[in-house]
């Protein structure tokens, strides 16, 4: 690599007055990521690929949709059938959907493996987690526009949750609905929220997250500050540049995962009844109620969560004590950097506490996420209460088995 | 305290089980294949005759499955087609008011453009061919599959009137009017004959759920298509993408 000043007259004009090639350098090509990185590493950038399908999808989606109870569910079939390849684009948007929370999943668990929310990338993890809550507002209200029986009971039943709340509760449900019940109203407000306020939000989660990420550069599945070691001119010896050896290098995974989530578009775009669920394709009705209603796959943690307080506890009530828990299982994800005590961040150097508990979580959250699709009979309640359990003792006790449990010394460098 | 909690779990674990082998309707299964193209045509006659008068394709235009199911316009709008003022771009659109359809059959016959993606084909294949005779319902026929339902048997002509209930539940079930155990391998006596022989029935509604199949995802020939030309684009993208990673991957010590 030479450093010899090729920069053409054009992009001098420019940097004179926007920091392009500054921008580039300080994000690309002299960001310096750890050498060590390994595969659990791509799925922040495949999350990011998602995204962008969702948005370009989404805008062409809305050029043939019709926000209006009357015709939602009509234009969907209409996009399905009569809009050239708008089969594809309805089936990129569902299928980015799924993979959106599949790729995020696996990204924050790389996260909570490598401790990568501890400091000083707490805010790192705030941001995530914030990208993560508005996901979960953004995929509910998306999959009530096609106006399938699916999406206008499940938002029932979602909407329903608020009215647990005391005191306020009714006039909350109202007033997210906009109506005294879910109606043309409420599919149009959440489309406006779905389709342009929530992207927005999003988008600038995401830069704020990212943002945040190069402020104090990147962990590693050592946990290693590679900044300690640096060359003479400030470059750190076990990192290498963003760009292209994280870009173009990692081009082989981002190809293996578009054959699997290409698959899925091509293939089996119903995703076994859990990306499109099949009462969806069925226009809402509200004086018909669905045998069984069950929310996406990607809600189906908190939902088992929720279902599983089914007694009181003391006065509270079960509703509410189950919306409580709901609603204390995402809020606690926000605060994990000041739960882990360790003084060491990845789970390699840690005790065999940390080890059990994150494999133990894991699999909580998996049966936990299986159990709310599934309706509830004696065993799966149990199993749902017993994964709760676990999911919060894995946080709660965690500043304990953290600081108590003996670690292994992490190295100066990384080892080769 | 743990035998307890095992007790428990066993007892709740049984109770699943013994949940699940009961109350399920046994559902003969069934292939669709969008490719058989004489099947589908066979199976939209069999729509058109019967099933037309009360349930829309109302999502479905008729150029397009004209085009699909390789039909000329002028053999398609002479024989398919039987409303006079239905235009060929016009979606498949079929009279019944939803009052008429209330009146008559206790609620109003359902689009079925999309059935087989909200049934499966499966249950929409032993559906249509679970009717037996039962006095006690307006139309003298009820269904092993759905219980109750408001249509009468539309292909009784063809299939005839099964005198017991077909397609019992799994596991053994008895009648409980004359002791003995129901039929699981679809009827076994008729109150009325008609005119297809069993195997010829299965095959007519065979081609029924095969185009209903297709209707549900008319483009489905399409999309599969489509499919292994992208898995061969990323084939073929897959190779320089490895030797690149691979040049790259020898800066890194």
């Amino acid at each position: 690599m030479s450093n010899k000043n090729f920069k053409p007259a054009w992009l001098d004009w420019i940097d004179r007055r926007l920091p392009v090639s500054n921008a580039y350098e300080k994000h690309m090509s002299k960001y310096y990521a750890p050498k060590n990185f390994n595969w659990w590493y791509v799925f922040g950038l495949l999350a990011m690929i998602v995204f962008v399908n969702q948005l370009l999808t989404g805008i062409w989606l809305t050029m043939s949709y019709v926000p209006s109870a009357a015709e939602a569910f009509n234009s969907v079939e209409y996009i399905m059938r009569d809009v050239e390849m708008g089969w594809l684009l309805r089936y990129m948007h569902s299928t980015g959907a799924s993979f959106f929370f599949l790729t995020v999943y696996l990204h924050m668990f790389r996260g909570v493996m490598y401790g990568s929310y501890q400091k000083p990338r707490e805010l790192i993890w705030v941001f995530g987690m914030f990208v993560y809550l508005v996901m979960m507002a953004e995929g509910f209200m998306g999959y009530v526009l096609p106006w399938g029986q699916t999406s206008f009971w499940g938002a029932q039943v979602i909407i329903s949750l608020f009215g647990a709340i005391p005191v306020i509760g009714e006039g909350l449900q109202e007033w997210i609905r906009g109506d005294f019940l879910i109606s043309g109203i409420t599919l149009n407000r959440f489309f406006a929220l779905h389709v342009i306020a929530l992207p927005l939000v999003l988008a600038l989660l995401v830069v704020l997250h990212v943002l945040a990420l190069h402020e104090v550069g990147s962990n590693n599945p050592d946990g290693i500050d590679i900044k300690k070691h640096v060359d003479e001119k400030g470059v750190p010896l076990d990192g290498v540049p963003f760009h292209p050896y994280f870009t173009v290098g990692k081009l082989p995974q981002v190809v293996l995962f578009l054959f699997v989530f290409c698959g899925v578009i091509f293939f089996m775009p119903e995703g076994g009844g859990y990306f499109l669920e099949h009462p969806n394709f069925e226009m809402a009705n509200a004086l018909k109620t669905p045998e069984h209603i069950a929310p996406t796959w990607y809600y189906g943690a908190f939902y088992s969560i929720l279902r599983a307080i089914d007694f009181p506890i003391f006065f509270i009530e079960a509703k509410l004590g189950g919306f409580m828990a709901m609603g204390g299982a995402i809020a606690i994800l926000f605060v994990l950097p000041w739960l882990d005590r360790s003084p060491v961040r990845s789970w390699r150097y840690k005790g065999w506490m940390s080890k059990v508990a994150i494999i133990t979580f894991a699999i909580a959250f998996a049966m936990l996420t299986y159990l709310g699709g599934q309706p509830v009979t004696a065993l799966n309640g149990i199993l749902a209460k017993i994964g709760t359990v676990i999911y919060f003792a894995f946080f709660l006790l965690m500043p304990w088995y953290t600081k108590i449990e003996k670690t292994k010394p992490v190295p100066e460098r990384v080892p080769e | 305290m743990i035998k307890r909690i095992l007790t428990v779990l066993t007892a709740s674990l049984l109770a699943s089980l013994v949940n699940a082998a009961g109350g399920e309707v046994h559902l003969d299964h069934m292939s669709p294949d969008a490719h058989d193209k004489v099947s589908l045509q066979k199976g939209l006659r069999t729509y058109m005759d019967n099933c037309a008068g009360c349930h829309s394709l109302g999502f479905a235009r008729y150029n397009r499955v004209a085009k699909d199911l390789d039909i000329p316009e002028e053999i398609f709008m002479e024989n398919i087609v039987f409303s006079e003022e239905a235009r060929f771009g016009d979606l498949m659109k079929f009279a019944m008011s939803e009052q008429d359809g209330k009146k008559w059959f206790g609620a109003a016959p359902p689009d079925l453009t999309n059935v087989t993606r909200v049934r499966g084909v499966d249950w929409v294949y032993t559906y249509l061919r679970s009717f037996y005779k039962d006095e006690s319902r307006p139309y003298g026929v009820n269904n092993a599959v759905f219980k109750d339902v408001g249509m009468p048997h539309v292909l009784l002509g063809l299939q005839g009137l099964c005198a017991d209930k077909p397609h019992a539940s799994e596991g053994a079930e008895y009648d409980p009017l004359t002791g003995h155990e129901i039929a699981e391998e679809g009827c076994t006596s008729y109150a009325v004959e008609g005119s297809q022989s069993s195997e010829e029935f299965d095959e007519t509604v065979y081609d029924l759920v095969n185009f209903l199949n297709y209707m549900g995802e008319p483009y489905q020939n399409d999309r599969k298509r489509l499919g292994w030309f992208v898995f061969a684009f990323l084939t073929i993208l897959l190779v320089p993408s490895v030797l690149l990673q691979r040049e790259l991957h020898k800066d890194i010590h």
